[in-house]
């Protein structure tokens, strides 16, 4: 009955994004003043450690009780108990390369194998000079969850600190870099 | 088949899964005509990711989104942009034919000049005073959408010697998954710039690219008003599930 069609290509969101991506609620996973709240910052930097000040975050996660609200999460959508709550994020990079995203600490996330996902935060990078988005995905440090986590574990032992954000003062540090000694594990997704 | 599209073991979690691309299906990230992909693209191979949960579920964003306005660009400000009138609509898909409904599209482009209205766009032509260049719709429950706007212009760039953009409307999808998201662009048909464009000719596969080029639609044209394109996008489609009905292909 259905018809397989073939994707329409990616292509680069240029040096404009900012014209049709730019959200002034963005960064606010959660509204300001929610209790617990806590800001991810870092820079974007290509292979000459340059900051890329055209470049938009895009964050998706799960809510602190390890839910979604989305039909497709088979037990049940449901309704953030945090008021307000979008589990989506977006931020464009400003001329450091930095970004910023309010939000809460997503709950683990039980796993079709049967283990459990340390808790994550899945990341889609946008910029001129990318003509496909990038994924990445954000772990929190110090989560004893992380030694299990089927992904990290999956991730070269010597590469797996580049997806594990450092603690700052105001929340966590996640630096992205696009090339590199420190080439940040990027998706296929 | 099913057995690797099926996603259910041990927590007994069963998992929609999307089937990934083709290797020809997007542009390669380091694309050295494009010369900004140089220092940008990723020098490692792509890590697998198997599809989860958060990969398989991913932002609703509804009508709040969106002001009354949106969709039109050229009835944002009080008087009409300059250019050539025109209405682009088309449906958003997956890659099994089926419509993506209630799903946010936004766009961004140039004035009928070729200039966007941006800080960082300082080329020699004009800036439109009623003409912003960005709209927002939702498709309907057939996951229609349809914009009012500007056929917008080419313009110039750096990137090799006498480099020039074929005219090009951004176009932004989420679909209903993370594994869906798309941003890409919708370029017109018989453009004579595209010989020498290295983002339109990123995309390696001739059928490929020609998936990004709308369609002249004069079924759709308005007489004594405006010219029509149809820009069809496919996302991604589901691999197939036996315990979906609507997902099953046999």
């Amino acid at each position: 009955m259905s018809e397989r069609l073939g994707v329409t290509p990616a292509q680069t969101v240029g040096p404009f994004l900012h014209l049709g991506l730019r959200w002034p609620d963005g960064p606010y996973v959660v509204p300001e003043g929610t209790s617990g709240a806590f800001w991810i910052r870092g820079r974007v930097l290509d292979g000459t450690g340059a900051p890329v000040v055209d470049a938009l975050v895009e964050t998706w996660q799960a809510d602190p009780d390890g839910r979604f609200d989305h039909p497709d999460d088979p037990r049940g959508a449901r309704q953030p108990a945090i008021p307000g709550f979008r589990g989506f994020g977006r931020s464009e990079t400003d001329a450091q390369g930095g970004y910023a995203l309010l939000t809460v600490k997503p709950g683990p996330l039980p796993d079709p194998d049967g283990g459990t996902e340390a808790p994550h935060l899945t990341l889609s990078l946008f910029a001129r000079g990318l003509l496909h988005r990038l994924v990445t995905r954000l772990y929190f440090p110090h989560e004893p969850a992380n030694a299990a986590d089927p992904v990290l574990s999956g991730v070269d032992a010597e590469r797996r600190a580049t997806l594990v954000a450092a603690a700052a003062p105001d929340g966590f540090r996640f630096d992205i870099h696009l090339q590199g000694e420190h080439e940040t594990v990027f998706f296929a997704v | 088949m099913t057995q690797e599209t099926v996603d259910q073991t041990g927590s007994g979690l069963v998992l929609p899964q999307y089937r990934r691309d083709d290797a020809d299906a997007h542009p390669p990230l380091l694309s050295p005509g494009y010369k900004s992909t140089v220092q940008r693209a990723p020098q490692r191979p792509l890590t697998y990711l198997p599809q989860r949960l958060t990969e398989v579920t991913g932002p609703l964003l509804g009508e709040g989104r969106l002001g009354e306005l949106d969709h039109d660009l050229t009835r944002q400000h009080d008087g009409e942009p300059q250019g050539q009138r025109i209405i682009v609509h088309g449906r958003i898909l997956d890659g099994d034919g089926r419509p993506v409904p209630h799903t946010l599209v936004e766009i961004w482009q140039t004035n009928a000049a070729g200039r966007y209205r941006h800080a960082v766009d300082n080329w020699s032509a004009p800036l439109d005073p009623h003409f912003e260049g960005v709209g927002r719709a939702l498709t309907d429950d057939r996951g229609r959408y349809r914009f009012v706007t500007v056929q917008p212009g080419a313009y110039p760039w750096r990137n090799h010697d006498n480099a020039w953009r074929p005219a090009h409307i951004h176009f932004s999808l989420f679909g209903r998954a993370f594994t869906q998201r798309l941003v890409t662009q919708m370029y017109f048909p018989g453009d004579p710039l595209f010989f020498q464009d290295p983002i339109f000719n990123s995309v390696r596969d001739p059928s490929a690219r020609d998936r990004m080029i709308a369609r002249y639609d004069h079924a759709t044209t308005v007489p004594e008003w405006a010219l029509a394109y149809e820009f069809d996008i496919v996302l991604r489609g589901r691999e197939s599930i036996p315990f979906e009905d609507e997902d099953d292909d046999e």
